[in-house]
């Protein structure tokens, strides 16, 4: 009992993954900087920045819903913790995770978004609810192609759908990556995951030109610092959940940082050399080409490559 | 308490009002963030929504349709928060201080914590300004 409670609250779940997604923020930040020719940020700014907002006033707008307003981001994070905890479970002790494991984690990774949509809608604020209808019009876009390149995985690894199996098939014969199949399937989770983490090409519900923030308009302090973490830890779990799905044949330390790495630079030059779709565009690419690419692997991966 | 004021001041985030300006004060400001100047490296980003500001940035002569709006601004922000005025017209109305569209200088409105003069003020006297707005705060608490 103490033992989860511990896993939940600080090795691989609250503590540690607020502290590695900040990090992992520090180099979105820094990479991006340099890439703009910039110096960037210290490396303890996103700390900085969380230490802030929880000093600052916490504004509940009048023609909210105050408890949903406040209780919304908290969703977020609650369920976040549990994904990356059961994630970070998988990797480190293979033998502990439970069958289905993998669905579960699934589904938990759709609460940060639900908890946004909740946020928006609850504010009153005409802007978040433009932002609360894109986000949703998002989620519907890429939890299809994502799923299907789930499939991919799960069918190259004979039916697991549990991390262990999907770890163990990967440590028996060959990374997922190492196939047709999985190249293709990789290539689509990562679109995929470029739009759940909202950034660039798919910030299209923050949007900080044409909505001011959208969603998270009226969050001021606390909450919004809340936001913040989730975002943050979002951006450690991801590419973590990808490295487990398609990168799993040598999970030692240091190839674990390689690749997270690796995938975090990734996503943050796709970031940074893609200009915002409209949203009809951005359902079109998922709907069209990526879920074309998801179900190509899926065909691929039944036909053993 | 000294913790959360030393956060404060090494990660402002600043919302900014153009309320009436002939948009060069603007552009000095947005020159602020390039490479050559880089305030990222200080903390300071530009944000969309003044739920998150710690710094309003106001440029420009305060026009009898902007002074309600700017009220309302200043009592959305989340305190502690402080107000900057950027520009001679800011400052003081420069050349339209005898304009019938223009009634009163910034500060008779909101209370300003700083003031940086020019027109446009150079980067470098936005940045000097800020490091001296700083100090003041982290010496006052
Ligand atoms: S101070 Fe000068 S540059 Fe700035 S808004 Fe006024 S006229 Fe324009």
């Amino acid at each position: 009992m103490l033992k989860t409670f511990l896993s939940y609250l600080i090795f691989p779940g609250f503590l540690f993954s607020a502290c590695a997604g900040l990090i992992a923020c520090w180099i979105d930040r820094k990479v991006t900087a340099r890439i703009q020719w910039r110096v960037g940020p210290p490396w303890h700014q996103n700390f900085t920045d969380i230490i802030k907002l929880l000093g600052k006033e916490t504004i509940v707008p009048s023609d909210s819903s105050k408890w949903t307003f406040l209780l919304a981001p908290c969703l977020g994070v609650l369920g976040l913790i549990l994904a990356t905890t059961i994630i970070g479970r998988a990797a480190l002790v293979p033998s502990e995770s439970f069958l289905g494991d993998l669905i579960v984690v699934l589904y938990l990774l759709i609460i940060p978004a639900v908890a946004m949509i909740i946020a928006g809608a609850s504010s009153g604020n005409p802007l978040a609810s433009v932002g609360v209808s894109r986000e949703m019009k998002l989620v519907l876009a890429y939890e299809l192609p994502f799923l299907l390149s789930v499939t991919a995985v799960i069918i190259k690894c004979n039916g697991a759908i549990q991390f262990a199996g999907i770890l163990n098939h990967q440590l028996n014969f060959a990374s997922n990556i190492a196939s047709f199949s999985g190249i293709l399937a990789f290539v689509a989770a990562l679109i995929c995951m470029q739009a759940k983490l909202g950034l660039a090409p798919f910030d299209i519900s923050e949007a900080d030109q044409e909505l001011m923030g959208g969603v998270l308009i009226e969050y001021s302090g606390l909450p919004l610092a809340l936001f913040k973490l989730t975002k943050a830890m979002l951006l450690y779990t991801s590419p973590l959940l990808l490295i487990v799905l398609f990168f799993g044949k040598d999970l030692s330390l240091l190839f674990i940082l390689l690749k997270f790495v690796g995938i975090l630079v990734v996503f943050i030059l796709i970031k940074n050399t893609n200009p915002r779709l409209r949203i009809d565009q951005a359902l079109r690419f998922f709907w069209g080409p990526v879920t074309l690419l998801a179900l190509l692997a899926n065909g691929l991966a039944l036909l053993g490559y | 308490m000294d913790f959360k004021l030393k956060a404060l001041t090494k990660s402002i985030w600043v919302f900014h009002v153009s309320a009436g300006s002939c948009n060069n004060c603007d552009i000095e400001i947005l020159d602020c963030l390039t490479p050559r100047f880089d305030l990222e490296r200080f903390g300071i980003q530009l944000i969309g929504s003044v739920r998150h500001a710690d710094a309003i940035l106001i440029t420009g002569a305060m026009n009898r349709k902007s002074v309600p709006r700017m009220k309302k601004i200043y009592e959305q922000a989340p305190k502690p928060c402080v107000v900057v005025a950027v520009g001679q017209c800011a400052l003081s109305r420069h050349m339209f201080r005898f304009s019938y569209n223009v009634k009163e200088p910034l500060d008779n409105i909101l209370p300003v914590d700083l003031y940086i003069p020019g027109c446009p003020p150079r980067p470098e006297a936005i940045i000097d300004g800020i490091v001296k707005l700083v100090n003041k705060i982290r010496e006052n608490k």
